[in-house]
């Protein structure tokens, strides 16, 4: 084995020096919910870097439903769960169709809806809030799941639309060409020529949508407000009313809140690589 | 559609339906789902919008309310100082992640955790922590210095820059790994000539990675400006907009005049930032449909 010379060594020092300061950076706001969710309430308020005695019993609180915040906890994350499966399946139908029959079928003033999409995609979504809530009141939705869906759809889907027209510009046409040919019709095309060239897209763009729904915040808390209506990030602000807030529930809860997404992410990190950056902005 | 009084008139247009072919017909139809999401929740509200906030006197009533004259300068402040730093942080990073070792493989892996998770739990883990009182932050300045440590969620310019720490902790990942895939594009022979010629590291960073990356930095810095002017959750979660409305910015700001019912404000607030976003859309788009 040869000795490492000393400039690698002080080269590798030098990145040690980033990485690390990038290491804590990182960890630390994770760590910290994470270390108050196994201290009990003593340990959590003391600074400890690690509880005297780690548990498991806020998630117990939390599972059992037993505090006046948690009493809807299931609930709350059922409406989560179901609302991100819906703005998925919707976003992803609707973007599809929009992608294939701006990209393949040509259809007249198609370019213009994609810079129309486009310039939604661009144009802040806390802006869009204040008329979006009036325009649910109006619709009389408000309250109502579908509100929340269809908002996170309105959002999702001019990005989704733009990738998946990127992606379906780069099929080569002559494949449409032999399956007309063949005696295929449009929707045959669609279902059977389209769709699973299409598949490492859809499932970034699928999960992009639901990702965005199950992490959003803003909108769920305007548009729904009945505790058993509510989604869980809503549920996790409301601690914040009381003076007293159970913090280590809080966090407990938040942990729980953010391990499916980041699941999510990591299983699919692949495809959001490669489908979402590449889209994301075209150097 | 206007009917042309022409002389030869005797030969009617063909029906809509037969002009156009089958896959056009379903163009159309496959289309339709968006453009009826498009002007039920996109082109109604914005028109509903615009007509509520149609009043001048919504434009005087903001100019006297020194909230949103706060609000403004914060919102700059937040854009201009808060998205360069993290810019330039994102550029610097992407150097230390384009290295090759296995380690820095595996912290590239938990540096993307802060965007993989939601940002409601994090922001407010980072809330507990500046707690003046039970923080761990004060519990260790007060265990190595014995001195109680500031109040830092009470003081207006320090609450917005921990507001603008958090809006940097978590879009920071996104941003160094869309600068990592424009400098691994960059061709290793040039870095590999520059080498030869005896170049440091200054003048391959000056000579070699910033022309190419130059066109993708300005983008990715627009870009975060623009949806940075959307970020609700670092500021209300963390402040609240206090102490005082203090540390509003203009997405938080529409929120507070729609909490307080006074939806035509809300409204003209958000026209009032439009002047800056548009100039700004219309570039993305311009760089984005090329």
């Amino acid at each position: 084995m040869k000795l490492p010379s000393l400039r690698d060594v002080a080269t590798e020092a030098r990145l040690l020096l980033i990485g690390i300061p990038v290491f804590l950076w990182t960890m630390i706001p994770i760590y910290h919910m994470f270390l108050f969710a196994i201290s009990p309430k003593e340990d959590a308020f003391s600074g400890k870097l690690w509880p005297d005695h780690p548990t498991l019993h806020n998630f117990e609180i939390v599972f059992r439903q037993q505090h006046y915040f948690l009493r809807d906890f299931y609930v709350q994350f059922w409406n989560s769960t179901l609302i991100a499966a819906a703005v998925g399946v919707l976003t992803l139908f609707i973007a599809t169709a929009a992608a294939f029959s701006i990209s393949r079928l040509k259809v007249p003033g198609g370019r213009i809806v994609l810079n129309l999409a486009l310039f939604t995609y661009f144009i802040p979504a806390a802006f869009l809030a204040v008329p979006m809530y009036r325009t649910m009141g109006n619709y009389g939705l408000l309250n109502n799941h579908w509100a929340l869906i269809l908002a996170m759809v309105t959002i999702a889907s001019p990005y989704a639309i733009w990738v998946l027209k990127q992606a379906s510009d780069k099929l080569p046409v002559e494949l449409d060409e032999a399956a007309v040919m063949d005696g295929a019709t449009t929707l045959q095309i669609f279902r059977l020529v389209y769709l699973p060239l299409m598949m490492p897209s859809l499932v970034a763009i699928g999960t992009y949508a639901v990702l965005l729904a199950w992490n959003e915040y803003l909108y769920a808390f305007l548009l729904l407000s009945n505790d058993r209506e509510i989604t869980l990030p809503v549920a996790l602000g409301n601690f914040l009313a009381a003076d007293d807030s159970p913090w280590e529930l809080l966090m407990t809860t938040g942990f729980i809140y953010a391990l499916p997404p980041a699941a999510v992410y990591y299983a699919f990190r692949r495809y959001m690589v490669g489908g979402l950056t590449a889209g994301a902005v075209k150097s | 559609m206007a009917i042309t009084l022409s002389g030869d008139q005797a030969i009617p247009a063909p029906p809509l339906a037969s002009r156009l072919t089958t896959a056009q017909v379903w163009g159309i139809v496959l289309l339709a789902p968006y453009l009826l999401v498009f002007l039920a929740f996109v082109v109604y509200p914005v028109c509903y919008g615009l007509w509520l906030a149609r009043a001048p006197s919504n434009y005087v009533a903001l100019y006297n309310d020194p909230i949103f004259a706060r609000a403004a300068v914060n919102t700059l402040i937040f854009l201009v100082i808060g998205i360069n730093i993290k810019m330039l942080i994102a550029l610097f990073l992407s150097g230390f992640f384009a290295q090759q070792r296995t380690w820095i493989k595996w912290l590239s892996v938990i540096f993307i955790l802060p965007w993989a998770v939601p940002s409601i739990p994090t922001i407010l883990s980072v809330r507990f922590m500046l707690n003046p009182e039970w923080g761990i932050i004060n519990h260790y300045i007060f265990a190595f210095t014995g001195d109680d440590g500031p109040n830092w969620l009470n003081d207006p310019t320090v609450a917005l820059t921990m507001a603008i720490g958090v809006h940097i902790w978590k879009s920071l990942p996104f941003w160094t790994l869309i600068l990592i895939t424009g400098r691994l594009a960059i061709a290793q022979d040039l870095f590999e000539a520059a080498e030869v010629d005896g170049a440091n590291w200054w003048q391959k960073f000056r000579f070699i990675t910033w022309p190419s990356m130059q066109t993708l930095y300005v983008t990715c810095t627009l870009l975060s400006m623009i949806w940075t002017l959307g970020d609700f959750n670092s500021v209300y979660l963390l402040t609240g907009g206090g102490p005082a409305d203090l540390t509003h910015v203009l997405s938080t700001l529409g929120i507070r005049y729609l909490r307080l019912d006074q939806l035509s404000l809300a409204m003209a607030s958000i026209v009032c930032a439009m002047p800056f976003v548009l100039p700004l859309v219309y570039f993305m788009m311009k760089r984005l449909s090329r």
